[in-house]
């Protein structure tokens, strides 16, 4: 992008193409946080209306209320901004930019698509999960710098929550990190492309039940009900909100449809496929030649302006408008079912919430883990075996490097010996030249890599 | 024009000098600052800063380490800080002199050490010229991961083999590592468990004994002439009894 800024106004390497590919990029992914938060609160409205058999909102911008959420925004940027007494006045007004910061600095590593993305990050799950984590900081200062004992309790609640919650997690996304060899969800999305039976989910009997894990693990790491025990209305009034009010209180809603998204489309490319459809549209079509699939195009974007043109072509931006589609509305459809498990399940109690994670969520995830890695040793077939549907492989390929180097080939031999032990080779692997080459273009030479 | 032309690796000294300058005015701030939960914040953005020095050097693995790992562990310093203050007596903390001097005399040192270790280093005194290419080149995690399984992707080159030995990796310090900690997790735990009563099996809980215990206890003081022989039939039964006497 930035290339493509200098090849425009005929500079070069400047700061100003860096800046404006940035801005670019954040607007984009604001648009995600802000757009989305609007659409996502009046879903709930709509959908917590017809689960309770009423109408929800009908009214503010002719059919369905699809506007409600603007006048409610409108309503809560006329209201004052208060802060209590007690307060420590700079710990509560900076809360809940963290809050939404942290959501918001998540999106950076998470590809929308093939090539579509912030910034491509080798180990983007790690990102995101790391960052996602710092959400907590919001609620826990939050709750503290209200002074008030409601909001005490319920960010104590989620402190102890989230901190339980981190560990299955952590676990379940280790599942499809194991199977495709890489942090890099770009790969894996595209590991994942073809027919349906290629997503993850349906890998093994162990990654399914992964998946449903992981999704009971993300609904309770962005707080939502049935373990919204931190602002549960009938005991502490909002909790850790109790005492904000107008805008900063809109922000920590903003924060949490935001990461709720985060977490669905974090689910949707780590098992369903991500931004391939259940149909290979696109590969149908030929739109997406086999070639630019991988992390290859993404890097055809950042090499120069000559690839930048060369990658876009009229039916691969087609192709990546598909897939972006696919992923929002895969994104979507995670959010919708938060929403309805949030509006079909009664809250849990605190003890109720941790004796669901240490009892069930971690020895499942557990379970899980250890099945799906002995399913991989075994070499047990997948579900893309069983239809004998093609599978694209896309493991890094760090000897790339090396083999540019003219040290002894032996070693290099060895090298890939040693690569075929630690990656268990699929069933059906299907290793196309262009796929391998990612991002080592450049020789390394072996006393280098030695500093690092 | 002129202005826009200006080379993007003035502007990456720039983000480097601002990521610099952030992580050290905060660390002041956790110096100076009276508060412990505003210690604990400004801690955190002292860290958070220090992680965006990593993202900036292309060391995205160990940024997102400092940020999961520093980052996170802060949290649960948060948390105690939270949980400790919440009376009104500690939530400011006053360093006595004394505390400053011994404070000065270790981080001193340990400032003398990291900063004779800096300058004293062949390598770093001169700028290395660092392409992008190179740097888009090492930055992956892969042998970094590899090296923990055992294999040193940066050793498999060497023909000597005092280097080649090097090829076992970091394997057995990750497992020894892996396997502390685990024990650390159970034994902390076992310390956490619910401590019960050894008799409280019945369908009676061990309190709801206890106190029963003690009624029957007190009405049996009332009839002198039974006391003597139901009390020792009850001790008998109950170990409960030897506890409450103590």
């Amino acid at each position: 992008m930035a290339d493509f800024i200098d090849y425009l106004f005929g500079i070069d390497d400047s700061w100003f193409s860096y800046l404006v590919a940035a801005l670019v990029a954040a607007v984009l992914i604001l648009h995600v946080v802000a757009v989305g938060a609007l659409l996502f609160i009046w879903m709930e409205r709509k959908i917590s209306g017809r689960i309770q058999d009423r109408l929800g909102p009908t009214r503010v911008g002719g059919k369905f209320g699809w506007l409600q959420t603007l006048a409610d925004g409108i309503k809560l940027i006329a209201k004052e901004d208060i802060t209590p007494d007690l307060a420590d006045r700079f710990l509560f007004k900076i809360a809940p930019y963290i809050g939404l910061a942290a959501s918001y600095a998540a999106f950076i590593a998470l590809p929308f698509a093939d090539g579509v993305v912030g910034q491509h990050l080798n180990t983007a799950v790690f990102f995101v999960l790391a960052v996602l984590g710092l959400e907590v900081f919001s609620v826990i200062l939050a709750g503290y710098a209200s002074g008030s004992k409601w909001s005490l309790f319920g960010a104590m609640r989620e402190a102890a929550q989230v901190v339980s919650y981190e560990v299955p997690l952590g676990m379940c996304v280790v599942v499809p990190v194991m199977i495709c060899g890489t942090m890099n969800l770009t790969t894996i999305a595209n590991m994942q492309s073809g027919f349906f039976t290629n997503w993850l989910v349906f890998n093994d009997p162990f990654t399914f039940l992964t998946a449903i894990i992981y999704f009971t693990c993300a609904t309770a790491g962005v707080n939502r009900a049935p373990f919204d025990l931190a602002e549960a209305e009938s005991e502490l009034v909002a909790g850790f909100h109790t005492e904000y009010s107008g805008l900063r209180w809109s922000l920590f809603f903003m924060a949490e449809y935001s990461s709720m998204f985060i977490v669905s489309a974090l689910a949707s490319i780590l098992f369903f496929g991500g931004p391939h459809g259940p149909i290979p549209i696109a590969d149908i079509l030929g739109l997406l030649p086999t070639e630019n699939l991988g992390s290859g195009s993404a890097q055809a974007f950042n090499e120069n302006a000559d690839g930048f043109f060369a990658a876009m072509n009229v039916q691969v931006m087609i192709a990546r408008v598909l897939g972006v589609g696919n992923l929002i509305l895969k994104g979507v459809i995670g959010v919708t079912l938060m929403m309805w498990i949030r509006w079909s399940f009664p809250r849990l109690r605190i003890d109720q919430v941790m004796t669901m994670c240490l009892k069930y969520c971690v020895p499942l995830a557990a379970i899980g883990f250890i099945g799906a890695t002995a399913w991989q040793y075994l070499d047990l077939p997948t579900g893309n075996a069983l239809v004998d549907a093609p599978r694209y492989e896309h493991h890094e390929m760090w000897t790339d490097g090396l083999s540019k180097n003219e040290s002894d080939v032996e070693a290099e031999a060895e090298a890939v010996e040693s690569v075929e032990e630690v990656q268990t080779p699929h069933a059906n692997d299907k290793v196309t030249d262009a796929s391998s080459v990612t991002v080592k273009t450049v020789p390394v030479s072996v006393e280098k890599g030695g500093d690092q | 024009m002129d202005l826009i032309a200006v080379a993007w690796p003035y502007w990456h000294q720039f983000f480097f000098v601002l990521f610099a300058a952030t992580a050290i005015g905060f660390g002041f701030g956790v110096l100076l600052s009276k508060n412990v939960v505003r210690m604990a914040f400004y801690l955190v953005l002292s860290l958070g800063s220090t992680a965006g020095l990593f993202f900036l050097a292309g060391a995205e693995f160990v940024g997102a380490m400092q940020l999961m790992i520093y980052v996170g562990g802060t949290m649960v310093l948060l948390i105690f800080g939270v949980m400790l203050t919440a009376q009104k007596d500690f939530i400011n903390m006053d360093t006595h002199t004394q505390d400053w001097i011994l404070a000065t005399i270790v981080g001193g040192s340990l400032l003398m050490v990291l900063l004779f270790g800096a300058f004293g280093s062949e390598d770093w005194k001169t700028p290395q010229d660092i392409t992008d290419a190179e740097v888009q080149a090492t930055k992956e995690a892969t042998p970094l991961g590899l090296a923990l399984t055992g294999i040193r992707v940066d050793t498999l080159g060497e023909s000597t083999d005092a280097v080649a030995e090097g090829k076992s990796g970091y394997l057995m310090p990750f497992i020894i590592v892996s396997i502390h900690l685990l024990v650390v997790l159970i034994g902390a735990a076992y310390m956490a468990r619910t401590k019960k009563l050894s008799h409280a099996t019945d369908d009676k809980s061990s309190r709801a004994k206890l106190m029963l215990f003690k009624m029957e206890h007190e009405e049996e003081q009332l009839e002198e002439e039974q006391y003597v022989v139901t009390h020792r039939a009850k001790s008998a039964l109950n170990p409960l009894d030897s506890e409450n006497e103590d």
